[in-house]
């Protein structure tokens, strides 16, 4: 599936939640199934500046030219958001990651979460996905 | 689990106290507010925003060099706010008032200017471990611009101070005292006077952070004969970007300014400026003008309540928000000191205050979480942050109630 057509897809899954108990749960229920990280990636400069809770995020380029993101988070919210994210973005070329446009965060009734000034860190962490797209997209010009 | 509370809300005028304030008539999230983050800010009474409506419809303008009626009129009433400062801490002098943007500002100043004159290579300044970042910095600044060493009183795990520590760590070498009344994250009231007549026995000043005082506690700088005291006006009902310090005078006069510019001066040459007297030599460029002026209306909400029954009023909602979040599962208090005003931070077995935060929001409850600008707090207790409710004198039993059922609500989502 295309970053799009898993946003859309988020976007009907969300859409049979109706009250924001019920998308709460849901996120929740994401981050409880994030894969786990690899410990040895559970360290300080993997941490997300900009969350409130600790936001551990790791990046990897595998052979097949697409970029595998695993994550974790001491607190369950963010760990549901980064989760989400890692859906969408997860498992995509470099190029197709820096170039996403996340619309489905603003659709799927989240949109608070997008403030920068909101200190969960949703917007640092697409940044810090983006970062690491951009960062393997010259990797991989140079090579 | 909640059995009703016997208080009943706090009345003004026989109204509850809340119908002075419009920003607590809103609903958030199709919920009504409840707002218990009044640590960090609180909301303003109607007679304050119409102050500053009405500063602005009448007296605008530029102070103290004008010779028209407008400017007259608006130095008038900065200067009327100054007097007014003055009698609520009951300071000697009107021209011990210096404004200033607000706490961190009022102890910046002090940091700078005192340290600039009386620090010198190995002295020492002693703060607390429960200080408010804006209490730590400056002073860690100022240590090392000066060659000199910060010290740092400990504390209890009930988040008391170890006063008897004092005794070692004050000596001959410390040019300053910087200490907080309440602490912002643990709630501890810590017994100042006899803090000072310690500090005063060695003839150190001392400095009060009164931000979170102000607006609780009735405040006499004589009483407790502090050398500096801090606070701002936007904790206590007043405008943002206002703040006081107070100083005794002399030290003020023994203090080069803090910044230069406008107004802080009497003659200016190139070869060499003469500063102005107090308070002015303080106060460089245009001030907050509104800020000051409409500090008045403040002033006078709190003396009104008066401010004596709004605290005894505060500490009965304290305990009985205690009692109540004490039953919910799981929940450890933060700060179980003995003397505590109206902050309650508290952390849930198996949660992140953050996520416990975010859900309360959604309910309408509107809290802090993190570290509260206390770090070192923090990592004495060994947590990543607290969940704070911070009480005001608006706020009521029946919203503790809603406090608790919310947090309930919270766990249950998050189990």
């Amino acid at each position: 599936m295309t970053i799009n057509e898993i946003q859309d897809e988020l976007i009907a899954e969300f859409s049979m939640l109706t009250d924001w108990v019920d998308k709460y749960e849901y996120l929740i229920q994401l981050g409880k199934e994030l894969p786990p990280i690899d410990p040895q990636y559970k360290t300080d400069d993997h941490l997300i500046k900009g969350c409130q809770s600790k936001v551990w995020l790791h990046a990897e380029l595998k052979e097949d030219g697409k970029i595998y993101f695993t994550a974790d988070s001491d607190a369950i919210i963010s760990k549901g958001l980064v989760s989400l994210v890692i859906r969408i973005l997860s498992g995509h070329t470099p190029e197709e990651i820096a170039k996403a446009d996340l619309y489905c965060i603003d659709r799927i009734g989240l949109k608070e979460h997008l403030s920068p000034t909101r200190s969960n860190g949703l917007v640092s962490m697409i940044k810090q996905m983006k970062l690491y797209a951009v960062a393997f997209q010259s990797q991989l010009k140079h090579a | 689990m909640n059995t009703l509370s016997t208080i009943s809300a706090f009345t003004y005028q026989h109204k509850q106290i809340a119908d002075y304030f419009p920003a607590l008539q809103q609903k958030v999230y199709g919920q009504p507010l409840i707002y218990f983050d009044n640590a960090a800010t609180t909301q303003k009474p109607q007679s304050v925003i119409d102050a500053i409506a009405r500063y602005y419809s009448t007296i605008n303008s530029n102070v103290h060099r004008g010779v028209h009626y407008l400017s007259q009129l608006a130095t008038e009433a900065s200067e009327e706010t100054r007097r007014r400062v003055a009698r609520f801490i009951n300071a000697r002098h009107t021209h011990e008032i210096i404004f200033t943007r607000g706490t961190t500002e009022s102890i910046n100043l002090v940091a700078y200017s005192y340290s600039k004159a009386f620090l010198k290579p190995g002295d020492n300044v002693v703060i607390s471990a429960m200080e408010h970042h804006s209490n730590i910095v400056p002073w860690q600044i100022a240590c090392e611009d000066h060659g000199a060493t910060l010290r740092v009183i400990p504390m209890n795990e009930r988040g008391e101070l170890l006063l008897d520590e004092l005794d070692h760590l004050l000596d001959e070498h410390t040019r300053m005292l910087a200490i907080t009344w309440i602490s912002n994250s643990l709630g501890t009231v810590n017994p100042v006077r006899e803090i000072i007549e310690k500090a005063h026995q060695l003839n150190i000043p001392v400095l009060i952070d009164a931000a979170q005082a102000a607006p609780h506690i009735p405040i006499d700088v004589q009483a407790i004969d502090c050398d500096f005291l801090a606070f701002s006006g936007h904790k206590m009902y007043g405008p943002t970007g206002i703040g006081v310090l107070y100083g005794k005078e002399q030290w003020l006069d023994r203090m080069p300014p803090y910044q230069g510019g406008g107004e802080m001066i009497k003659s200016v040459r190139f070869e060499k400026t003469e500063y102005n007297d107090l308070p002015f030599k303080f106060e460089a460029g245009t001030p907050h003008i509104e800020g000051t002026v409409c500090l008045q209306a403040a002033l006078d909400f709190l003396e009104s309540l008066p401010l004596a029954d709004a605290y005894a009023y505060e500490q009965q909602l304290l305990e009985y928000a205690t009692r109540q979040v004490s039953q919910v599962p799981g929940l450890r208090i933060i700060g179980q000191a003995a003397e505590k005003a109206s902050i309650l931070s508290f952390i849930i077995a198996d949660t992140h205050p953050y996520d416990v935060g975010v859900l309360l929001d959604k309910m309408g409850i509107a809290v802090r979480t993190g570290h509260h600008c206390t770090q070192p707090v923090m990592d004495f207790f060994g947590i990543p942050g607290t969940v704070r409710v911070s009480l005001a004198v608006y706020n009521t039993p029946a919203e503790i109630d809603r406090l608790t059922t919310s947090l309930d609500k919270a766990l249950s989502m998050l189990k």
